[in-house]
């Protein structure tokens, strides 16, 4: 295209990010810089490129200086290359004319202590995002209709709020539930802090809005065992004991929670005379035998280690309500909760705290490097303030073990191709711009499946994820990205299908057409990740935005 | 009844709150007694544990 060359017109913007790129990085020198470069017809530097004046300027520039290309140089595409993008859009150019380049997460950050090196390696970055840039094509987005149909997987607190959350709105629900009834951990529970909510109560309130109504429908002792497709048009095979449905679903929530933690092996666990907190809700459940007069918690046990590195976050308050409760039922019993540090967040917790030590809970701190011992009647543990060993006696010891990761977590991780963390709990898209999303569209995670979360949590996560998942439900179509594989080069592809086979998304497929085998994308179902286009030894798959043409103008960029 | 919606406070979560009401096609009516939306977010720099810039 060298004619077409000649009418490339590009403003770079390079963003200051307060001091995080200009306090680093020689801005005025990067500006120099851009003005020389080929085909920039503008440049202009700002103090946050994302603010509502940056944007502006975005779009002032575009009409102005009748730019048709932009380029963004600032912090990274991760968060901000939709914004940038749109605002093109508005401005009337083409939102896939524009190239963000990353001098912020990988330039000045990384080289906060060189700022010489530093801008010369955000030149290069520079110049080479120039070179596509020029190169870039305009791309249509792709529609595609939504199932108003959601898959719920998981039938305790979250999936169920969830699932009713989503019918009240009208919305089809298929809730799926592995165990023979719905409710899980609730199931096991006695009474939730801070309110001292009847947990069997809540739970048979729940199953019974659940199985009543019209909406859901419920699959007990069920699994599902293949998902083909995307957002908006899944299909599900749920397997029962009575076969296998198949199901069209436009979106899914994971809500398959957690599961406490077996201490085999640790603290003389016998599930008897040493049990768990889960265990100990049933004990009080059942009403405790009026011979426990002294009982030692254990905190922290399996968790905050090599092994388990994380905070469960909600065995401390476990341990605080299930003492009190212990106290309540044997008014003449003893209580010590032996722990490393309490996390008792929020103000109902913190005055659980502070109640329960004037109701006579004694609170003893221990050192993990000199844990307690448990011997058959007595527990010795090291008093820092006495600075000696102590015997407590017991007729009960209860080991606080945190919630782990559910099995079958990473069947379900792959099965739906959604990632989890090295302790197996599902991850969200981000922290904080996606907490209850996955970084795919169309499925949406809450509960403990995503980190330990006690019942009031999982409750507002649940409603959370439905309200999410809601959204491409009532939207009714969903819009996706272009940037995606194409068959650039029909005549070059041979049908092999070694593309299709590597796929990650299920998005090819071998089509016989009147040129013989080739190969089709569907278009909705590519996340344009470029395996098949880097794959193909015929090179007759390209993808958008990242063609051969526009990288090796980059790679030449670099070089010069 | 009337389909919009009141969102009273322009921080992060008045902010996320509108955003997904909107995209969900519900008219929203934000109201934020400082002259700009974005509250304590707006005054933040970097937000742990990604470190991503708060504005």
């Amino acid at each position: 295209m060298p004619d077409k060359k000649e009418d490339i017109r590009i403003g770079v913007f390079l963003c200051h990010c307060g001091s995080n790129i200009a306090g680093y990085l020689d801005m005025e020198e990067l500006e120099e810089f851009s003005r020389k470069l080929p085909h920039v017809t503008f440049v202009l530097r700002n103090l946050y490129t994302c603010s509502e004046g940056g944007i502006n300027e975005i779009k002032k520039a575009i009409e102005e200086q009748n730019l048709n290309r932009v380029v963004v140089a600032s912090c990274t595409p991760r968060t901000h290359e939709p914004l940038f993008r749109s605002s093109c859009g508005e401005a009337g150019l083409n939102p896939y004319l524009f190239e963000m380049v990353n001098i912020r997460d990988q330039c000045s950050w990384v080289h906060m202590k060189e700022q010489e090196a530093g801008t010369t390696k955000a030149k290069d970055l520079i110049r080479m995002g120039v070179a596509k840039a020029a190169l870039l094509e305009p791309q249509e987005p792709i529609m595609s209709e939504v199932q108003r149909r959601a898959l719920v997987l998981g039938g305790g607190i979250a999936g169920m709020t969830a699932s009713l959350a989503l019918a009240n709105r009208g919305y089809e629900v298929v809730l799926i539930e592995k165990e023979e009834s719905l409710g899980g951990m609730l199931n096991n529970l006695n009474k939730l802090s801070p309110t001292m909510t009847d947990a069997g109560a809540l739970a048979d309130e729940k199953i019974k809005a659940v199985t009543g109504h019209v909406n859901i429908t419920v699959f007990t002792k069920a699994k599902v065992t293949e998902v083909r497709g995307f957002i908006g048009k899944y299909n599900v095979d749920i397997e029962t004991e009575s076969g296998v449905t198949t199901i069209d679903i436009g979106v899914i929530v994971v809500s398959t929670g957690g599961r406490a933690f077996v201490p085999e092996g640790l603290y003389g666990y016998d599930g008897k005379r040493v049990v768990t907190q889960l265990e100990m809700e049933k004990l009080l459940k059942d009403g405790l035998d009026t011979d426990i007069k002294n009982v030692v918690m254990i905190q922290c046990v399996g968790s905050r280690n090599e092994e388990r590195p994380y905070c469960s976050r909600i065995c401390c308050q476990t341990a605080v309500k299930n003492a009190m409760l212990i106290r309540e039922q044997n008014p003449d019993s003893k209580v010590s909760i032996l722990y490393r540090d309490m996390q008792m967040y929020g103000v109902e917790n913190e005055e659980m705290f502070r109640d329960s030590k004037a109701k006579g809970v004694r609170y003893i701190n221990y050192d993990p490097a000199n844990p307690p011992q448990v011997e058959f009647d007595k527990v010795r543990v090291y008093h820092p303030l006495f600075g000696r060993d102590m015997d407590l006696p017991v007729d009960l010891v209860v080991l606080s073990t945190p919630v782990v990761s559910q099995e079958g977590a990473e069947e379900i991780s792959q099965l739906l191709r959604v990632p989890i963390d090295e302790n197996g709990f599902f991850l969200e898209g981000h922290v904080k711009l996606k907490p209850l999303d996955f970084a795919t569209d169309g499925i949406f995670l809450c509960g403990s499946a995503r980190f330990p979360a006690n019942i009031r949590e999982t409750v507002a996560q649940g409603l959370g994820a439905a309200s999410r998942a809601s959204i491409p439900l009532a939207k009714g179509s969903i819009v996706v990205e272009p940037i995606i594989s194409v068959l650039a080069d029909e005549d070059a592809c041979r049908g092999c299908g070694l593309c299709v086979a590597l796929c990650p998304y299920g998005a090819l497929e071998v089509r016989t057409t009147e040129k013989g085998r080739k190969v089709h994308v569907i278009d909705v179902a590519c996340k344009g990740c470029g395996v098949c286009a880097a794959t193909c030894y015929q090179h007759a798959l390209s993808i958008n935005s990242f063609t051969d043409n526009q990288i090796e103008a980059q790679l030449e960029a670099f070089l010069d | 009844m009337s389909k919009d919606i009141l969102v009273i406070g322009g921080g992060i979560a008045g902010m996320q709150s509108s955003l997904d009401l909107a995209d969900m096609g519900i008219k929203v009516h934000l109201v934020e007694k400082l002259p700009s939306i974005g509250g304590k977010m707006a005054q933040l720099d970097k937000t742990f544990p990604t470190n991503d810039c708060a504005i």
